[in-house]
């Protein structure tokens, strides 16, 4: 309690002399603000990512790709393979008995950017007729569904935003073939928003390349799922792998999501022992300035327990000033705003940062790490000064 | 009389660079309750040397110090402050006030060390302050208040927890001649009706005649010690 008292008498007289330290304390707020502001805005790219990946797929739908590839990109499935597929055990079936999936391919399409121009990778996926019973979730937005063997695309809605040249009427030219774009659509604002599609056969017809790469099949349940996968493992006439369409995407989405988290670990590591200097030279003139002062109250009786933890709370507020400035830049200028990276086998992918709360909160406790290493040593300063020496010193 | 304040064959050395350098030579001492003592000597004689080994602001290097019962050349340095917060009332000779704090603050000071309420701290501010005369200054800051006023406060502030000593180093150094006749007033009365100890480090002849007891120090010895009758 008596404790608790000099703590805070001390630290209220700290305070009542900030005004006098105005702007040595704010290149702490302003180094602590940077720090969080990058942490938490680079961070938010890849938490923006993982939830992208993570409204992608659906646990009752399947991709096949052939054994041992990573991505669809390096897959290939022969239409012999596709044939053996259909007759998986688990596939849902519609109303006229026929199994619900889509035996697919893609090709790159080189786009540009509406922001600066530049060029970019899109994915054009050639997908079945049952595309719309496989993927219930794709609805068409503007114009209409394309129509098979007439070079007719359907453009994903954050596509159609990000890209140039993907107004419906508007021609795509690639190897050779012109794609127009006859409709708009969306799938909830998972990864296939950023891509194109078409029609899987009239696609392979174009370029001559005789084969699929995955195929995507919509299971009776989730729980469908180890039936469907062990059928096509014993059938002696297919070589390929099994995956849950959700797991699968949540793989592709891994590796990026993690080098962009050590991005955001290093650069504001970097920018947090800087931001540890700055809080130490503040605190450090700090105490100087307050040397006198720390002496007499030293001599009236006051602790040194009292100094060091008035130092700290002192380094401590102007830490959680600059974290929450800091979590707030983050959140005002970056929370939503979309990025669009190419990476994972995916193409160019669109998605939206995401500054979460939890985002937030690991931001201001960054600060307060920050602020604690920072004050630490001016406090065991204040704490040791020896009050004898410190009083003659006028 | 029983001695408030004994020191018996006190020394302390201080090291410059890597020379020890004795600045008092066995000292002993005695201080008895009720006294008003003046500690005369030439600047360097280790006058605020001695005054902080009482004070317990300091270790000796050798000897005993012992104040008000206890053997503060033996406490460890956390005990020593509490020990100060419980007995020494301080007064300097630039004041020392805190300058963000107003007058009755700075007085509340030592009392955040008790467990006072906060009404009853209250009490003892504006009573500390009209025995200093200046209670209508209580909301002013230190810089509001002239150097006369300013070494009031800090009286006020180093009796307002009656402490068992009152030590005072140069406490009219900072002052012109009226200001410093004021001062040693009141200190002289706070000796006299209130039987204020109190241990007053000048080198001011004018300010020592207040003082019932005068001591001079010269080259960290004691010397011609003299009594005067109250
Ligand atoms: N912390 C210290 N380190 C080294 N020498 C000191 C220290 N404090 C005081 N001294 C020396 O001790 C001597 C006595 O000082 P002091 O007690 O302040 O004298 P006075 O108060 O009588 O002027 C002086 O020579 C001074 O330089
Ligand atoms: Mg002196």
């Amino acid at each position: 309690m008596k404790m608790f008292r000099q703590i805070g008498a001390v630290t209220g007289m700290n305070f009542r002399s900030l005004p006098q330290r105005v702007s040595t304390s704010l290149v702490v707020v302003i180094g602590i603000a940077g720090v969080v502001a990058v942490l938490v805005s680079v961070l938010a790219m890849s938490t923006g990512l993982i939830q992208t990946m993570e409204n992608t797929g659906r646990e009752d739908r399947a991709i096949v790709m052939r054994n041992g590839s990573i991505a669809e990109t390096s897959s290939a499935l022969d239409r012999d393979s596709a044939r053996l597929i259909v007759d998986g055990a688990g596939i849902k079936r519609d109303a006229q008995g026929e199994p619900i999936l889509s035996a697919e391919t893609m090709r790159i399409l080189s786009l540009r950017k509406k922001e600066d121009d530049s060029e970019v990778n899109a994915i054009l996926r050639g997908v079945g007729p049952k595309l719309q019973q496989l993927r219930p979730e794709l609805k068409i937005v503007e114009g209409r569904m394309f129509q098979p063997a007439v070079t007719e695309i359907i453009v994903g809605k954050s596509a159609h935003a990000q890209f140039k040249g993907l107004n419906i009427g508007d021609v795509v030219t690639s190897r050779g073939a012109n794609w127009t774009v006859v409709g708009i659509f969306e799938t909830g604002g998972d990864a296939h928003e950023s891509s194109l599609m078409t029609d899987a056969e009239t696609l392979i017809s174009i370029d001559k390349r005789g084969a699929f790469q995955s195929v995507t099949a919509l299971l009776e349940s989730p729980a469908a799922f180890q039936a469907f996968k062990d059928s096509l493992s014993s059938n002696p006439g297919l070589s390929v792998d099994v995956v849950r369409e959700r797991e699968y995407y949540q793989q592709q989405s891994k590796t990026l999501s993690t080098i962009i988290s050590v991005i955001a670990y290093v650069v504001g590591g970097i920018m947090a022992v800087g931001a540890v200097f700055a809080a130490l030279n503040t605190m450090y003139s700090a105490v100087s300035a307050r040397l006198q002062e720390i002496a007499t109250l030293r001599a009236l009786g006051f602790g040194s327990t009292a100094m060091v933890m008035s130092v700290l709370a002192e380094a401590l507020v102007l830490a959680l000033i600059g974290g929450a400035i800091g979590a707030l830049i983050a959140w005002l200028f970056f929370n939503g705003n979309t990025v669009s990276t190419s990476g994972g086998g995916m193409g160019q992918m669109v998605f939206e940062l995401s500054v979460s709360p939890q985002l937030m909160i690991l931001g201001i406790v960054w600060a307060c790490i920050i602020g604690v290493l920072g004050g630490l040593f001016p406090a065991v300063r204040a704490a040791r000064l020896p009050v004898a020496m410190a009083l003659r010193a006028v | 009389m029983t001695a408030l304040v004994t020191l018996r064959n006190v020394t302390k050395s201080y090291v410059r660079g890597k020379q020890k350098v004795e600045v008092l030579h066995g000292v002993d001492l005695s201080i008895e309750t009720g006294e008003f003592l003046a500690l005369m000597g030439p600047s360097g004689s280790g006058k605020t040397t001695l005054l902080n080994l009482v004070a317990g602001l300091d270790q000796p290097t050798s000897g005993e110090v012992l104040v008000a019962g206890d053997r503060i050349d033996q406490l460890s340095r956390g005990s020593l402050s509490d020990w100060r917060a419980r007995h020494i009332g301080f007064i300097f000779q630039f004041y020392n006030l805190l300058p963000v704090l107003t007058a009755e603050a700075n007085v509340e000071v030592p009392l955040l060390l008790t467990s006072l309420s906060k009404s009853e701290r209250r009490r003892r501010v504006q009573l500390a302050l009209e025995l200093v005369g200046l209670a209508d200054r209580a909301r002013h800051k230190p810089n509001e208040l002239s150097g006369g006023q300013q070494q009031r406060v800090a009286i006020a502030r180093a009796i307002v927890s009656d402490p068992t000593l009152l030590v005072c180093d140069e406490p009219t150094g900072d002052l012109d001649r009226q200001n410093a006749e004021e001062i040693m007033n009141l200190l002289q009365a706070l000796n006299r009706s209130q039987n204020k100890t109190i241990v007053m480090v000048t080198h001011d002849p004018k300010a020592a005649e207040y003082a019932s007891r005068e001591l001079h120090l010269d080259k960290g010895r004691l010397t011609n010690d003299a009594r005067r009758a109250a």
